[in-house]
């Protein structure tokens, strides 16, 4: 009993921090911008890859790791300079579609010169192995997970708390234009969002991989989704949201896991969204509310 | 110091400022009345660089600043306080204060020192310094919203209706406090519908209507004229801002 205790809390806080860690990654972007990045998932796709291409170098798997988290930064800063600058203050349409097509750009660029098949990402020895607790098998990179996603969710809010760039990303999610009338620049504060949502993006990549252990051109599909739907459960305009979101979806996806009986197991999504259907007819706004403003600049 | 010239300001079909031409000079209070629509407002955002002129020029001390973004205006020197009093709610009053001081961040003793001065001006900030700014009382929020404009060191501050909505002993203490900041030196073009106590405050006044400049003068003069009657309080005689005057 306290096994399975112990199995579920590991596999529930570790796919929840990951997801957690995605829904602040799209809600960065989200909050400052009333806009949606629908190139997210590519991040973590271009991660996998820099990985994949980076195996069979003698570089140490950390350095790898390293180079793939900047590879996804620069793809989210990337992001920002083509799909979003030139038509963001114009219309939410355009932004709509310019960052749908910067995504499906990536995925065919992966296609092109890639490969439509999976290709093996390489990953440390430690991901592969276990520890023994209360008679039960854990792998040892579900925790990694989760420690690794609890420093960064720590470092974060100390960020956003402590330092004046934290505190004018809050002030310009909570209200743009007053921002920019403190001297806070639109560019700058936009940058370093993308910059963040790619660090997040990039972390949650390592880890994602070490579960499913090779990349596709869209493997980006699911995170996307996911994080979409749990800030649309936490609530779309607050960080805060955004984590709780991601640790209840991830509740209810590994609770079903362990509940639902076998040949019902592949309609776990219905079962997910009818919930999340259910949530938003009684808090449309999600379970946490964002700041008290809120225009979209 | 500040020279608006023609100025025309268009929200899609609509011309919120069609004609402004002002001036205000170093260590001046300048407040520009008028009733609602009349313009005052759009043109306090074209001075900020929140809005884009369709056409005129603004310069300020001589420079061409018309296309400024906010973020540059400010750093030339130009504060405002929108009178939609826009504190961060969720920032704490500290924060708010802090990220006032955005331009300076660098400068960690003036920080401190300004700091210092913004709780002699405005005590009760000290005391509400780790609260969510949304939880203030509108007089505390409107002293908040100065003090953190204040804290980017301005030469000239923009000041939306600081009156809009607070107690008459709250409107008299945020009045004196703009009398304080402009016995220091302080440039400061005001936006008012309590017309009594701009007029009481202010050295010129600008009247707008239908976004133009109808009239202007010292304060003596325009509180003296007939013409402020007419244009202004007469539309407002069933408004509280003709109450006011009377």
């Amino acid at each position: 009993m306290l096994g399975s205790v112990i199995q579920f809390t590991v596999d529930a806080l570790s796919l929840g921090s990951l997801y957690a860690l995605m829904a602040l990654g799209l809600v960065m972007i989200y909050g400052i911008l009333r806009l949606v990045n629908f190139a997210y998932g590519e991040l973590i796709m271009v991660a996998g890859y820099t990985l994949y291409l980076l195996d069979g170098t003698a570089l140490p798997w950390l350095v790898m790791a390293t180079v793939a988290v900047i590879m996804a930064i620069l793809t989210g800063l990337a992001t920002e300079l083509v799909a979003f600058r030139p038509v963001r203050a114009k219309s939410v349409t355009a932004v709509l579609i310019t960052s749908f097509a910067f995504s499906t750009l990536l995925q065919n660029a992966a296609l092109l010169f890639i490969s439509p098949r999976a290709r093996l990402v390489p990953l440390p020895d430690i991901f592969t192995q276990t520890m023994e607790i209360a008679g039960v098998i854990i792998p040892l990179r579900n925790l990694l997970t989760i420690v690794c996603s609890i420093l960064l969710l720590v470092l974060f809010a100390v960020i956003l708390k402590r330092t004046v760039l934290g505190i004018a990303l809050r002030a310009a999610a909570s209200h743009f234009t007053m921002a920019r009338m403190l001297g806070v620049p639109a560019n700058l504060v936009i940058s370093i969002a993308f910059a963040i949502s790619g660090l997040l993006a990039g972390v949650v990549a390592l880890f994602w991989f070490g579960r499913i252990g090779s990349v596709v051109p869209g493997i980006g599909l699911e995170p996307l989704l996911v994080a979409f739907i749990a800030t649309v459960i936490g609530g779309m305009r607050s960080l805060l949201g955004a984590v709780v979101g991601g640790f209840l979806l991830a509740f209810v996806d590994i609770s079903l896991n362990y509940l639902l009986p076998q040949n019902l197991l592949q309609f776990r999504d219905a079962f997910t969204f009818s919930m999340v259907i259910l949530l938003l007819l009684f808090r449309p706004q999600g379970l946490v509310a964002g700041p008290a403003t809120g225009q979209r600049t | 110091m500040l020279k608006v010239e023609g100025l025309q300001v268009r929200y899609g079909a609509i011309t919120a400022v069609r004609d402004v031409s002002l001036d205000v000079r170093p260590g001046e209070l300048v407040a520009l009345l008028g009733a609602n629509g009349a313009g005052k407002t759009t043109t306090l955002l074209a001075i900020s660089g929140a809005l884009n002129a369709t056409s005129g020029r603004i310069f300020f001390e001589g420079e061409d600043i018309t296309s400024l973004s906010p973020e540059k205006a400010v750093r030339k020197g130009i504060a405002m306080v929108p009178e939609t009093r826009d504190v961060f709610p969720d920032l704490t009053v500290a924060e708010n204060l802090r990220l006032g001081a955005f331009v300076h961040r660098h400068d960690r003793a003036g920080y401190e020192r300004d700091l210092k001065n913004m709780i002699d001006l405005f005590p009760v900030l000290e005391t509400r310094a780790n609260q969510a700014a949304g939880t203030l009382s509108g007089g505390e929020q409107q002293q908040l919203v100065i003090a953190r404009a204040l804290m980017s060191r301005p030469k000239l501050l923009l000041l939306d209706e600081p009156s809009l909505g607070l107690a008459p002993v709250i409107v008299d203490l945020i009045f004196g406090l703009i009398a304080r900041l402009r016995e220091q030196g302080l440039t400061i073009l005001l936006v008012e519908q309590n017309a009594a106590q701009a007029l009481k405050y202010a050295d010129r006044v600008y009247v707008m209507s239908l976004g133009e400049v109808a009239t202007s003068g010292t304060a003596d003069e325009i509180a003296a004229g007939a013409n402020l009657q007419e244009i202004y309080l007469g539309k407002q005689s069933n408004g509280e801002g003709g109450a006011h005057a009377g």
